[in-house]
């Protein structure tokens, strides 16, 4: 079970999510009323220890357990990070989630998002089928 | 034991939560996205014609029992890591979310919003349906979320997800002071 690992860094990852308190609505009004630093710090630090491991990462010439060469993903450029994130921004702020809260949301027991969840995976979809027809 | 089920603050949980990116790429080679686990439910379940879910989705297989492990961890608190008190939150957020109608602030959610009572009215349409399309569609279409693009991407020096961040808290703070609090008092109140 090659997945297993992935399986317990998700488990622990959600934990974090939920004790930090990031999956709360009330956590992502106060942030974008600008009435709290939780937020800002949170993804302040995790932004600067990512940069960390990653730098150390490069400097040492890490590897992959298996041995691989460790390769990150280029993210161009296209008007949808522009359009894309506004549209998202107005849902996050309106769900009080982003993607991995989501999941977190339902385990912590408002099970009601699953609709929202659904929804999110229906606006992905339409997403898919009309690309060609939106601005990249 | 104590420590555990406080809520943990933001300059422990954020190095923690930036750990995930040396931590996937070492153990798999994996970047951190949590969005596009969205896409390979579509491509698994619903890909129909569309190219764009035509893929070898069982290589990203990963990510789904990735997005698992959060769903399981946040029952895992759930059932012995809460201390089950109310968020700790400005009192000037909680004075202008009653203004707006919001009066339970016990949980990590408003739970007179997120129940099953609102899963077919005015309120789940808007809170659910809407927020979850424009979740979905607007982090495709962005082509990361807050995991893949502020976190994973800003950290690794990507300017495109720079832009990406700017934008999702421009929206966010557009729907949340100019548009949301005048929805809450219609549908609320």
């Amino acid at each position: 079970m090659k997945n297993l690992k992935f399986l317990l860094v998700g488990m622990v990852f959600g934990i974090i999510l939920v004790k930090s308190e990031v999956i709360s609505w009330f956590r992502i009004q106060e942030m974008f009323r600008l009435e709290s630093f939780h937020m800002y710090g949170v993804i302040g630090s995790a932004i600067a220890t990512a940069m960390i491991g990653v730098l150390l990462i490069r400097r040492l010439k890490l590897r992959t357990l298996s041995g691989e060469e460790i390769v990150i993903p280029k993210k161009p450029f296209t008007k949808g990070n522009v359009i894309g994130g506004l549209i998202f921004g107005l849902g996050w702020a309106i769900t009080g989630a982003c993607p991995g809260p989501l999941f977190a949301q339902i385990g912590s027991g408002f099970t009601v998002v699953i609709i929202t969840l659904l929804s999110a995976i229906a606006g992905t979809w339409v997403y898919g089928r009309f690309r060609e027809k939106l601005p990249h | 034991m104590n420590i555990l089920k406080e809520p943990w603050p933001w300059y422990v949980a954020g190095p923690l939560i930036g750990l995930a990116v040396p931590l996937l790429l070492i153990i798999g080679n994996k970047a951190l996205g949590i969005s596009s686990s969205l896409r390979h439910i579509c491509a698994a379940c619903i890909p129909g014609k569309i190219p764009f879910f035509h893929y070898d989705w069982k290589k990203e297989s990963w990510n789904l029992v990735f997005v698992g492990g959060i769903m399981l961890g946040a029952i895992v608190t759930l059932l012995f890591l809460q201390n089950g008190e109310p968020v700790k939150l400005n009192p000037s957020t909680i004075a202008a979310l009653q203004a707006a109608g919001v009066q339970e602030f016990d949980e990590l959610m408003p739970g007179d919003i997120f129940n099953w009572g609102n899963a077919f009215n005015a309120t789940g349409l808007i809170f659910f349906v809407a927020g979850g399309f424009m979740v979905g569609f607007g982090t495709r279409y962005a082509n990361g979320c807050t995991s893949g693009h502020a976190i994973m991407g800003i950290s690794t020096l990507q300017w495109p997800s720079m832009v990406a961040t700017v934008c999702f808290m421009a929206g966010g703070f557009a729907m949340t002071n100019l548009i949301l609090p005048h929805l809450m008092k219609w549908l609320l109140l």
